[in-house]
């Protein structure tokens, strides 16, 4: 593990946090595309560079548009007068520390079968491809056909309907 | 106690699934709602990548793949979440949560 890991941990934890911290919606999506980063990085951290370049291609470039079209769409931004957290945020954050508990206690609590330095594995763009058409081809179909199916969900979902008319 | 990397990365991992299930259960507006959720997504395939990364045999690609099919199932569902709460807030002029408390619009 390289000291690379530490700063880039934090950055990611740092930008999670804000998320779902800050007051103003806009500056949590910002926050949320720090966090992004930060995982893409740790993927290339993790020596997955083609995982870590589709994280910042669909997750910067697209979810984080999509989460600020939203918000300006929606007077998201305004900050609501009874505050940013529901009535009920005792028992989420209580249930959110729980399950960071029993997580951490498990893999703490594990003993690795596993190696601990392996070698880094010699991957490149071009066997994902191989794979991608050949053992992953129906995964593959599967997923470009749920793909086009959302896109013409949300389109439909989204769209104007007006009143008293079916 | 010494961490191993598997478990430093696992960690982290956990805390942003925590951090975004906390978000997810906490907060009033629809879309943090939602960006709670893709941080547990993420969570989840830092996960799978540190497992590939560490794993006996990261030549089959198996963890790579899982995590990019999830990124594309996450992009997908992402989009129709957006659209739902864009549908959501024409029919009731709220993202509020505890505002949208009737099944029938």
């Amino acid at each position: 593990m390289s000291i690379a890991f530490y700063p880039l941990a934090l950055l990611t934890l740092a930008g999670g946090l804000a998320a779902v911290m800050l007051k103003n919606t806009v500056h949590c999506a910002l926050a949320l595309t720090v966090a992004f980063a930060g995982l893409a990085l740790l993927f290339l951290e993790l020596d997955a560079q083609f995982a870590g370049f589709a994280q910042i291609l669909v997750y910067i470039g697209a979810v984080a548009i999509l989460v600020v079209f939203a918000i300006l769409l929606t007077k998201g931004s305004e900050t609501p007068a009874s505050g940013i957290f529901s009535s009920t945020w005792l028992v989420g954050l209580v249930i959110a520390a729980g399950v960071f508990a029993v997580l951490s206690w498990a893999v703490l609590q594990s003993v690795s079968a596993l190696p601990n330095e392996t070698a880094v594995p010699a991957i490149t763009v071009h066997d994902i491809g191989n794979a991608l058409v050949g053992r992953y081809v129906l995964p593959l179909e599967i997923v470009a056909l749920l793909l086009t199916a959302a896109t013409i969900g949300a389109v439909i979902v989204a769209l104007h309907e007006k009143v008293g008319e079916k | 106690m010494i961490v191993t990397p598997l478990a430093a990365y696992l960690i982290v991992a956990a805390l942003l699934f925590a951090i975004g299930l906390a978000g997810a259960l906490t907060r009033r507006n629809a879309i943090l709602v939602l960006i709670g959720i893709e941080l547990m997504l993420n969570a989840a395939n830092l996960n799978l990548i540190a497992f590939w990364r560490y794993g006996p045999h990261p030549e089959a690609l198996t963890g790579m793949m899982f995590a990019i099919f999830s990124i594309a199932v996450a992009a997908a569902e992402a989009a129709v979440g957006l659209g739902l709460v864009i549908s959501i807030y024409r029919h009731t002029h709220t993202t509020d949560l505890d505002q949208i408390n009737r099944m029938k619009g």
